[in-house]
């Protein structure tokens, strides 16, 4: 069982490095704005106006 | 808007380099249209390097280049594509609490990373019924190498509330929680360093989770109303037009200082208290003193801020606030109400006084019985411990914020934000309801009475010819046009009425002598007339304070439950038909700020638990001397945040609905405490038999925090208005 010694390490280190993401995404300001994200991926704003013309539903 | 120049410095704030910073509530935003609409047009305006829509709060946050464009550009523009904004300054509680949530935020997800990883050591161990002592031991240090410190950063919010409570000589329940986690951990680690097959690591941190977990939700919900209701002041706040030399400027109200000169014409309310330089007109202090007959002002005379100016335009001293001899009795009775208020004892500290020394004494007992019945003293103080950790309140400490996160939510959907923690639990305890009558039980706004006995035809013409007036009786007649089309060419003759030329024809709208029309007297002292003539035709308005559409469909719904009563500072004739209309029996009038308060402290003095519902500044003492209050949301702001929640909307429907919710949530939070009592009831003696095992104590305490949250979800159901 000697493999555990340095599988759990492993393990709780990946874990560690998923929890300081979630904290670094809590720090920049990710979770503001929820609702606003949901809407805002429905805009084609970014895209160029040759491309916007294009994705737009008849 | 406005034709003067309007002055917004005192809003925006330097962020970088010659860079200007303002945040903006803004109304109106629905959809994510809207979001892309308002970016885009905020950041065509020269100079603007950004411009960002929060959904969620709806608030627009802009950054431009110093001198490149003036703040009110940014409003104007928002105008333009029909939004209306107004700047606001975050209050020093909503940002402390913006950052108290945060932290609460990781403090969770540190509990939560650390417990699912002990979590899965320890199934690990309660399934492998085969692993070495070694092994064993292993899985053993590793849960307390995580756990250790995840407590000592995530437990902080409990240590420290223990800590002050104990400082303080008292108990609540962070005591417990405190006491149980810390000795949890300490034995584990003691019986970690025996061999021994037993340890609590995950007990404790799923403890820390779940309860982090109750207080984030809790705060999320609190954050939620409060940006709602900053967003309603920030969108209420009006201008004011203060001389500058000869110039006159607008500029924020809260920019104003003592001495500053402001013109207030008709139709506009009194933005600060003051005394009249110069001019004279009629003023309406029912928003100050519920008094609904106006009052002749000129040279000298005191005004209040939020009276509204009726016929002339006058100029206005600002003086400090508590300058006057008013607002100096309204404070001064405020501070004595407040300073009285029995410090009601919230149902969580109440448990937690009966509960902690309880389970501490239980405990105690426990560990001295098993060693007096001859087991080693080992073994008694491991029992001791099994009891204190299986009796951690974790579902007690869910019980009461869970079902005040639920029913917050339902009262949110009926149109009431709280403003006071504990408002569920007194609401759920008032037996007699004190109205104030103006602004309270009747509209705010003067409405048209006989709207219907008026040829509609006619109504309509009258009505539109009135939108072009700032008079407030002209407002008051302006609603009921169905179009907002101006006639064009109507003129307004200040302090007579406006005219305009309709089909040929010229139509008037004012006073009888402007309208070419015999004199005529109004039928109550209450209600004020404005006459209309359109050539040969001509009609008679009487504007009078209304009462709310549901007022006497609610007030009666009520009486069935509650004793109803109305305290208003208005004249008895004034309160007489209304109190009739409503069928409230007992009532009074011409009642001082000070005689409210009386009357409310007569009737807590005969044991009732009194919710007082008011709007006027004249109200802000008794709200706060009443056990419990609600205000309307075209309140004074000295009365509003004073009131423990504020509804919205033009109808009384909202306060039956809060009562309700808040009877119901009473009644889940008594029903949780027995499920914490069941629950104790059961584990306790299985602790003290000495019969728990980690698995034992990780299953009982997950199942009693799941029930009591899930129970907690009924405060949701029903309360949709």
């Amino acid at each position: 069982m000697n493999v555990l010694v340095y599988l759990i390490p492993m393990a709780v280190g990946l874990g560690l490095i998923g929890l300081l993401g979630f904290m670094w995404s809590l720090k920049s300001g990710q979770y503001n704005d929820m609702d606003g994200a949901a809407l805002r991926v429905l805009s084609d704003d970014d895209l160029p106006p040759e491309r916007r013309e294009a994705s737009e539903v008849p | 808007m406005t034709d003067t120049a309007l002055d917004l410095s005192l809003y925006a704030k330097p962020c970088g380099d010659n860079t200007l910073g303002m945040d903006l509530a803004v109304d109106g935003v629905h959809c994510g249209g809207c979001i892309a609409r308002i970016e885009h047009a905020v950041k065509e305006l020269p100079g603007v390097t950004e411009a960002r829509l929060n959904f969620t709060n709806r608030r627009l946050h802009v950054a431009w280049a110093d001198d490149q464009i003036k703040p009110a550009e940014i409003l104007e523009t928002l105008e333009r594509i029909g939004y209306h904004g107004y700047p606001f300054v975050p209050q020093r509680a909503e940002e402390e609490e913006a950052a108290e949530a945060r932290r609460l935020t990781r403090y969770l997800a540190v509990a939560g990373f650390a417990a699912m990883n002990i979590m899965l050591l320890s199934v690990s161990i309660w399934a492998g019924s085969d692993m070495t002592p070694s092994t064993r031991d292993f899985f053993h240090w590793a849960s307390a190498l995580i756990a250790l410190p995840a407590a000592a950063y995530a437990g902080q919010p409990f240590f420290v509330s223990a800590f002050k409570a104990l400082r303080a000589r008292s108990l609540n329940m962070d005591v417990p929680i405190t006491v149980g986690v810390t000795l949890a951990l300490a034995m584990s680690l003691v019986e970690t360093a025996r061999h021994a097959p037993d340890a609590y690591f995950d007990s404790a941190m799923m403890l820390l989770f779940f309860l982090l977990l109750g207080r984030t939700l809790d705060h999320a919900m609190r954050r939620k109303t409060r940006a709602v209701a900053g967003n309603l002041a920030a969108l209420k706040a009006d201008t004011a037009r203060r001389f500058m030399g000869d110039e006159l400027v607008s500029v924020p109200v809260a920019a104003l200082r003592p001495d500053d000169r402001v013109l207030v014409r008709p139709g506009e309310r009194v933005p600060a208290d003051g005394v009249v330089v110069s001019g004279a007109s009629e003023i309406d202090d029912s928003l100050i003193t519920g008094e609904t007959m106006r009052r002749q002002v000129g040279s000298n005379a005191k005004v209040y801020a939020g009276s509204l100016n009726y016929s002339g335009a006058l100029t206005l001293r600002v003086t400090a606030v508590g300058q006057d001899s008013l607002i100096d009795e309204i404070e001064r009775l405020l501070e004595k109400a407040a300073s009285a208020k029995s410090r009601t004892r919230r149902l969580a500290d109440r448990a937690a006084r009966v509960y902690a020394p309880m389970v501490h004494l239980t405990a105690a007992l426990t560990g001295i019985g098993w060693w007096l019945a001859g087991a080693s003293l080992h073994d008694a103080v491991v029992t001791a411990i099994a009891v204190l950790i299986i009796t951690c309140p974790c579902a007690l400490s869910l019980a009461i914020p869970a079902v005040q996160v639920v029913a917050s939510g339902a009262l949110f959907r009926n149109n009431v934000i709280l403003n006071a923690g504990d408002a569920i639990e007194r609401l759920a305890e008032a037996d007699t309801i004190v109205f104030d009558k103006t602004g309270t039980l009747t509209l705010p706004e003067p409405r048209v009475v006989n709207a219907a006995e008026i040829d509609p035809a006619l109504l309509q013409m009258a009505a539109r010819l009135a939108l072009s007036s700032r008079h407030p009786l002209a407002m008051a007649l302006a609603r009921e046009a169905d179009s907002a089309a101006l006639f064009d060419g109507a003129v307004e003759e200040p302090g007579q009425g406006v005219r305009a030329t309709v089909d040929g024809v010229e139509a008037r709208l004012g006073s009888a002598d402007f309208c070419g029309l015999p004199p005529v007297a109004a039928l109550r002292s209450d209600t004020s007339l404005i006459m209309f003539s359109h050539g040969e035709r001509s009609a008679a308005f009487a504007v009078s304070q209304q009462l709310r559409p549901d007022a006497v469909a609610v007030t009666k719904a009520l009486s069935r439950r509650y004793d109803l009563r109305i305290l208003s500072g208005d004249r008895n004739e004034a309160v007489a038909p209304v109190a009739l209309a409503l069928g409230i029996a007992r009532w009074q009038g011409e009642l001082t700020p000070a005689e409210k308060i009386a009357e409310i402290e007569a009737l807590k003095a005969e044991g009732r638990r009194v919710l007082m519902v008011g709007d006027g500044l004249n109200d802000a003492p008794s709200l706060a001397a009443a056990h419990v209050s609600l205000s309307p949301i075209a309140a004074a702001d000295l009365t509003q945040a004073q009131a423990d929640a504020v509804f919205l909307g033009e109808r009384l429907a909202p306060v039956a609905e809060a009562l309700k919710v808040a009877r119901r949530a009473r009644a889940l939070m008594t029903q949780n405490l027995t499920l914490a009592g069941v629950y104790n009831g059961i584990a306790v003696p299985v602790a003290i038999a000495g019969l728990v095992t980690p698995l034992l104590a990780a299953v009982a305490m997950s199942c009693s925090s799941m029930v009591v949250t899930l129970n907690s979800l009924r405060a949701r159901g029903g309360g949709r208005a």
